[in-house]
């Protein structure tokens, strides 16, 4: 049963095998996209035919690697993009919202709280077609009744921060909330007492202490937007992002450039990954 | 939330912020109303209105309930939409039963040095975008794919067989993607499970079996309810594994969604089809918060 618990060997060992087995089932996947990207084949399949790097720096009309595909690195760059404005907006705004569901009272709490977990229970394809949907009425409507051409409200960069926004926001509130619990409310109380307004009290007391929280939840917030697609799927225009690109060419037959930005992606992400684990030890 | 600054505030004398209007919630609420407002509340309600409105006989727009009606009418419809929600609930079921005792082993089982070092690890590949992690998987099942060439090459197989394209293969790569949303929340719900209950059930004779159930799940539902509701959730809306991984036959329903958006560009049937889901996954929630007697508000805690 648990570690102080003596067990016979059959159950222990069996246990042992279902964790080895569950861990090669969750790297495979990774490790094999990731060792297929330096093979020197037209596919990203075996057999193994010698080590190449072509796939990230090649440069032929045959192997272009990754670093010279000018489609590819776009997207990244849009991805990168979207993913800065949608994490500076979230955190921005999650972080009202937490002081404004941890430390304010007003009419209607419990149901603009609701209101906020609601992207939780909306699959992220619906609010992909409902903010299409709602974009695409206020641009009828101003174009109708002004006679003005909104670009925002066509698919598009703008459209797709603001889709991953509207849910990206409620984890970072969640997550920036979970620390303001824990906060002792006699420093605020203390610093008021001795004379500084409210806003100075949050900026030298409260945002201290919520320093890593909110961190760790920007880096969250870039790593959701990054890689989101079903949200996306929906809001993009000509400017694809690196998900949507990905799938795109994977859905048409592949080449290994996918498992090289594949390789990238793996390095990034867990380098972020680190990023905020570093933090949230921190936290504690 | 009560004892906290309001009450302070309002009891010094003089202060700049205290008359009339409260500017801390002020500033706090405006930028939280617009985003609800503009991006979650309103979109949804257009939706609902785009649904309910259709094209007559003259080409204009009149109220009409015909999206709904051609959902019931046509099979393929409700096929698609029946069979999206068993599978979900299905994948929410396996994803428990696989995740829960490697949960366990990390909390419970292996020694406290590689406690930590084990739960990075098995967090560490969700990091990855969704999209590296199915290519890998069809990687590794197509009929050219890296299994195959195991196969053949230790001569189990004589001929490649395709592994992916199959409801299967489909399920398991939705159990695969949602399986980090399940382990966070039993991770730390079996944390705070105190050990020395589990030994006195063991002292007092209990079977692994009984403690599991008696003991360990009871303690964990919480858990083990946040953890379905984000993995029913996202496998229900999920596009990405099923268009990739699953059959040409055996759709999807959010593929039936896009169809209508994108291909047949019939966006009021669309949006039927939208609300459908939006309806099918809150009720499911709502029923699976009402068996298990939780609240959404402490679920997501």
């Amino acid at each position: 049963m648990i570690r102080n618990i003596p067990q016979t060997k059959t159950y222990s060992r069996g246990f042992r095998l279902y964790v080895i087995l569950y861990f090669v089932f969750l790297f495979a996947p990774l490790v094999v996209t990731c060792i297929l990207a330096f093979n020197d084949s037209m596919f990203p399949s075996l057999p193994w035919k010698g080590f190449t790097l072509e796939w990230f720096t090649g440069n032929t009309m045959e192997m272009t690697g990754i670093f010279n595909d000018q489609i590819n690195l776009d997207s990244i760059w849009v991805s990168f993009k979207v993913a800065f404005f949608v994490s500076l907006l979230s955190t921005f705004v999650g972080t009202m919202g937490a002081f404004l569901f941890e430390q304010e009272n007003f009419p209607f709490k419990q149901l603009l709280f609701f209101l906020m977990l609601a992207p939780l229970v909306i699959p992220g394809v619906i609010l992909g077609i409902s903010i299409l949907l709602f974009s695409n009425t206020l641009g009828l409507f101003f174009e109708t009744h002004f006679g003005l051409d909104v670009g925002l409200f066509r698919p598009g960069f703008w459209l797709v921060v603001l889709g991953q926004f509207s849910f990206i926001t409620t984890i970072v509130t969640l997550i920036v909330s979970a620390r303001l619990k824990k906060f002792d409310h006699t420093l605020e109380e203390a610093a008021l007492s001795l004379g500084a307004t409210r806003f100075e009290t949050i900026v030298h007391i409260t945002l201290k202490f919520l320093r890593p929280a909110i961190l760790g939840a920007m880096a969250v917030a870039f790593l959701m937007s990054f890689e989101n697609f079903n949200t996306t799927l929906f809001l993009v225009g000509s400017q694809a992002t690196l998900p949507i690109n990905l799938y795109l060419q994977v859905r048409d037959g592949s080449t290994p450039v996918i498992n090289a930005i594949s390789v990238l992606m793996i390095g990034g992400t867990s380098l972020l990954a680190l990023v905020n684990l570093y933090f949230s030890k921190q936290e504690r | 939330m009560e004892s906290g600054i309001g009450h302070i505030i309002s009891q010094r004398k003089g202060d700049p912020m205290k008359p009339g209007i409260r500017w801390g919630l002020v500033i706090f609420i405006t930028p939280v109303l617009v985003w609800l407002t503009v991006l979650i509340l309103l979109p949804q309600v257009d939706m609902f209105i785009m649904s309910i409105r259709a094209k007559n006989e003259l080409g204009e727009m009149v109220f009409s309930i015909g999206n709904f009606k051609l959902f019931f009418l046509e099979p393929i419809y409700w096929r698609t939409f029946a069979r999206t929600a068993i599978f979900s609930i299905l994948v929410t079921f396996l994803t428990f039963l696989i995740t829960m005792p490697i949960a366990f082993y990390i909390t419970k089982v292996v020694s406290p040095k590689f406690q930590g070092f084990l739960s990075v690890l098995i967090l560490m590949p969700f990091w990855v975008s969704e999209l590296v992690r199915v290519y890998g998987w069809m990687i590794l099942l197509r009929e050219s794919g890296v299994i195959n060439h195991f196969l053949i090459k230790f001569g189990l197989l004589n001929k490649p067989i395709e592994m992916l394209y199959n409801d299967a293969t489909m399920i398991m790569g939705l159990v695969y993607t949602s399986m980090l949303f399940m382990l966070v929340p039993l991770l730390s719900a079996l944390e705070s499970l105190d050990n020395s209950f589990i030994e006195a059930a063991y002292d007092l004779g209990g079977s692994v079996w009984s403690i599991a159930t008696r003991i360990v799940i009871p303690h964990c539902l919480p858990g083990i309810v946040s953890g379905s509701i984000v993995v029913f959730m996202l496998t229900l809306g999920n596009y990405l594994t099923p268009n990739l991984m699953g059959g040409k036959n055996g759709l999807w329903f959010t593929e039936q969604i896009y169809n209508q958006f994108i291909a047949s560009f019939n966006w009021n049937q669309g949006s039927a089809f939208g609300f459908l889901l939006l309806i099918l996954s809150s009720g499911i929630i709502w029923m699976g918060l009402k068996l298990t007697k939780q609240t959404l508000g402490k679920v997501v805690q």
